[in-house]
C-alpha cells in the first residue's frame, strides 16, 4: 500500500520534475539528513552537550579531527570553551531550531488561513479589517514584529519562569510575525473560489459558511499553502537564529543554532574558528536547502508553469 | 488629486493612533512600572509616592491623552534600566542610526542601479553572469552571518578595518558624526555594507529586468536608428524610464533598513538606536520599546504617505486615473 503510494507519486507530474532537478534532489538530501539527525539526536550524537557530568575542563577549545593533549578524546568538530562536542551541540540545537521552525510556521499557517479564509469568503468590513490590519503588519518588517512580541511576552511572564517559556515565547512571536502571507494568498484564493459552481450548490444543500469555508473552499486553495509554508520554514528558521543570536531568543540553557553562533563569534578573534564557523554553514545549508525545495515546489505545483 | 492626499493623510493618521494605543497598553499593562522602577528595598510609602508622580491611579483615557501628548513632544518617560529620559537617550543614540542608514542606503543604491544597469547591458558576459549568481547567494544569507563574514575578513584576518563601534566621533551642535574622522569612516564601512548588501542586491535585479523590459521598447529602436550614441540611448533615454519602480521600493526599503540595523548594530556594537531597543527588549524596559515603536512607526508611515504622494507627483498617467476614478 505505501509502496503503492510512492510509485504513483514517483511517477507523477510532480515526482517528475522532481526527478530532473539534480539541484533539488541534492537539497532533498540534505534536508532529509539533518532533518534525521536533528530528530535522533539523543541516538546519533556522539555525548550530551546538556549533561554536565560528561563534560571536561580538559576537553576545552579541541580543534576538530584532532586527539585533546590531556584526555587523547577525538572529536570530530572540536570542542567549546567548556569541553563541550560542537557536532553534539549542533545536532541538538538543530532540534530546537527546527522545533520552533515547524511549530511557528504552523501557527501562521492556521492563524493566517483561517483569516484569509473569513476575508475571502464574507468580504464587507471583516475583509477590510483584516487585510488593513495585514497591510500595516507587512509595512513593519516581520523580524520587527517578532522581536516587539517577544518583548512584550518576556514581560508578561513571571521573571522565574522566562527561561522555560523562552521557546514557546519564540514560537509565537514568529508565528504571530509571520501570517501576512497566508492571508494574503489564501483570501485572494478564495475570492476566486466563492464564485464557483460548486460553492454555491454546497449552498443551496443548506451547509453552513464554515463547513464550506474548510470543507469545499480550503481543499482547492492548498497548493499555495504548500508553497508559502516551505519558504516560510526556511524564513522562520533564519528569523529563530536571528533573535537567538541577538540575545532574545532561545536561552544558553537550551541553545539553538543562533544561539550557538552567538557564542562561537565571542571566540573569533582568538582563533577557535571552529566554534562559530560549524554551527554557522549548518544554519546556512538548511536554510538554503529548504528555500531551494520551496522554490521547485512552486514551480511544480503552479499549472500554469507546466 | 487632492482628495487622494487627504484621504491618505487620515489613514496615516488612524494608523498612527492604533499604533500609540498599543504603545500605550504595552507602556501601562505590560509589568508594573513601580515595581520595575523601585529595587528589591523598598517601602509602601515609596511606591505610593512613585505611583503619585507617575499619575497611575488616573482613569485609562486621562492616562492614554497624557501618553499621547506626550510622545507628540517627544517625552516617553523614563527608563527603568538607565534611569534617564528615554527622550535623551535616543537623542543621543539617533545620529549613529540615522549616518549608518544613509550611508547604507547610499552603498546600495549606487551600486544597485549601476551593477543593475551594466548586469542589463552585457546580459550575456561572463561578469554579468557571475554578478548575479553571487546576488543569489548574498540573498539567502542572514543579516548577522554576513557581518560575521565580513568582520572575520576585514577585521580578523586582514586587520584593515575595526570591527566595532564607531570609531572617533566630532560632536558638532548635539549631533555626534563619524564623517569628519578617519577612523570614524572607517568604523563605518563594515556595518554599511551588512546593513546594505541585502536592499543593494534587491535594487540591482529590479533595474536589471526593468532595464531589459525598457530596452525592448519601440521608442529605444527609433532612438538607436536616429544615431543616438550608446549613453545618450541607455541614460537619457531608457534609464530614466526605469525610476519610477526604483524609488518606491527604495522609499519602501528605508523602513526595512531601520528595522535590519537592529542586527547590524548588535554584531558590530554600532551605539545607535536599534541596540538601545535590543538591550530594552532584553531587559524588558517597557518605556524604551514603546517609545521605539512609536518612532518606527512614524517614520514607516511617513515614507509610505511620501513614496505614495511621489508616485502621483512623478508618473502623469496614475494622475489621470486617480481624478478619472474619482469623478
Amino acid at each position: 500500500m505505501l509502496r503503492n503510494n510512492f510509485a504513483r507519486a514517483w511517477h507523477s507530474d510532480v515526482g517528475y520534475s522532481f526527478r530532473n532537478s539534480p539541484v533539488t534532489v541534492v537539497a532533498a538530501l540534505f534536508v532529509l539528513v539533518l532533518f534525521a539527525g536533528a530528530v535522533l539526536a539523543p541516538l546519533v550524537a556522539p555525548y550530551d552537550p546538556f549533561d554536565p557530568a560528561t563534560l571536561n575542563l580538559m576537553n576545552g577549545f579541541t580543534p576538530p579531527m584532532e586527539a585533546n593533549a590531556f584526555t587523547g578524546q577525538l572529536f570530530w568538530l572540536g570542542t567549546d570553551d567548556q569541553g563541550r562536542d560542537v557536532f553534539s551541540a549542533i545536532l541538538y540545537g538543530m532540534r530546537i531550531s527546527l522545533f520552533v521552525g515547524f511549530s511557528a510556521v504552523l501557527l501562521a499557517m492556521v492563524l493566517g488561513v483561517t483569516l484569509g479564509l473569513i476575508a475571502g469568503y464574507f468580504g464587507g468590513w471583516l475583509d477590510s479589517i483584516i487585510m488593513r490590519v495585514a497591510d500595516i503588519q507587512l509595512t513593519f518588517t516581520s523580524i520587527l514584529v517578532a522581536m516587539l512580541i517577544f518583548g512584550v511576552a518576556k514581560g508578561l511572564t513571571p521573571p522565574d519562569m522566562r527561561d522555560e517559556m523562552a521557546i514557546w515565547v519564540l514560537i509565537v512571536s514568529i508565528g504571530l510575525s509571520d501570517w501576512v502571507q497566508f492571508a494574503r494568498v489564501v483570501r485572494g484564493a478564495t475570492l476566486v473560489e466563492r464564485g464557483k459552481e460548486y460553492v454555491q450548490a454546497a449552498r443551496l444543500i443548506g451547509r453552513r459558511p464554515l463547513a464550506i469555508m474548510f470543507r469545499h473552499v480550503l481543499p482547492n486553495v492548498l497548493s499555495p499553502v504548500l508553497v508559502i509554508g516551505t519558504i516560510g520554514l526556511a524564513l522562520a528558521i533564519i528569523a529563530e537564529a536571528t533573535l537567538s543570536f541577538l540575545g532574545v531568543g532561545a536561552p544558553p540553557t537550551q541553545p539553538s543554532l543562533g544561539t550557538l553562533i552567538r557564542i562561537g563569534q565571542g571566540f573569533l578573534f582568538s582563533g577557535e574558528w571552529w566554534i562559530l564557523f560549524f554551527p554557522a554553514t549548518t544554519l546556512l545549508i538548511l536554510a538554503l536547502s529548504v528555500n531551494l525545495l520551496g522554490d521547485w515546489l512552486r514551480e511544480a505545483l503552479n499549472p500554469r508553469l507546466r | 488629486m487632492l482628495a487622494f492626499v487627504i484621504r491618505r493623510v487620515a489613514q496615516s493618521i488612524i494608523v498612527l493612533l492604533a499604533v500609540g494605543l498599543v504603545a500605550f497598553s504595552l507602556f501601562r499593562f505590560v509589568g508594573d512600572p513601580v515595581e520595575n522602577m523601585l529595587g528589591q528595598e523598598r517601602t509602601q510609602a515609596d511606591i505610593e509616592r512613585l505611583r503619585g508622580q507617575l499619575g497611575l491611579d488616573d482613569p485609562f483615557p486621562v492616562q492614554y491623552w497624557r501618553f499621547l501628548s506626550g510622545a507628540v513632544q517627544g517625552e516617553f518617560g523614563v527608563s527603568y534600566r538607565q534611569g534617564r529620559p528615554v527622550s535623551d537617550l535616543l537623542v543621543e543614540r539617533a545620529p549613529a542610526t540615522l549616518e549608518l542608514a544613509f550611508v547604507s542606503g547610499l552603498f546600495a543604491l549606487v551600486f544597485g542601479i549601476g551593477l543593475g544597469i551594466y548586469t542589463a547591458i552585457r546580459r550575456r558576459g561572463w561578469l554579468a553572469h557571475s554578478i548575479m549568481t553571487a546576488s543569489l547567494i548574498g540573498v539567502s544569507l542572514p543579516t548577522f552571518l554576513i557581518g560575521i563574514l565580513l568582520i572575520y575578513l576585514f577585521a580578523v584576518e586582514l586587520g584593515w578595518l575595526p570591527s566595532f563601534g564607531r570609531g572617533e566621533t566630532v560632536m558638532i551642535g548635539g549631533w555626534s558624526t563619524g564623517f569628519l574622522t578617519g577612523s570614524g569612516l572607517k568604523a563605518l564601512i563594515l556595518p554599511s555594507i551588512t546593513l546594505g548588501l541585502y536592499q543593494m542586491t534587491l535594487i540591482m535585479r529590479l533595474v536589471r529586468s526593468e532595464m531589459l523590459e525598457v530596452l525592448r521598447q519601440d521608442y529605444i529602436r527609433f532612438a538607436w536608428a536616429r544615431g543616438l550614441p550608446q549613453r545618450a540611448v541607455y541614460f537619457g533615454h531608457a534609464l530614466k524610464n526605469t525610476l519610477v519602480p526604483v524609488i518606491t521600493v527604495t522609499g519602501l526599503q528605508i523602513g526595512s533598513i531601520i528595522a535590519f540595523a537592529i542586527i547590524t548594530e548588535t554584531v558590530f556594537q554600532w551605539p545607535g538606536v536599534g541596540l538601545l531597543f535590543i538591550n530594552a527588549v532584553q531587559f524588558v524596559d517597557i518605556p524604551v520599546m514603546a517609545a521605539y515603536l512609536m518612532l518606527i512607526s512614524v517614520m514607516f508611515v511617513g515614507i509610505n504617505l511620501f513614496v505614495d504622494l511621489l508616485y502621483v507627483a512623478i508618473d502623469p498617467r496614475l494622475r489621470v486615473d486617480r481624478t478619472t476614478a474619482a469623478r
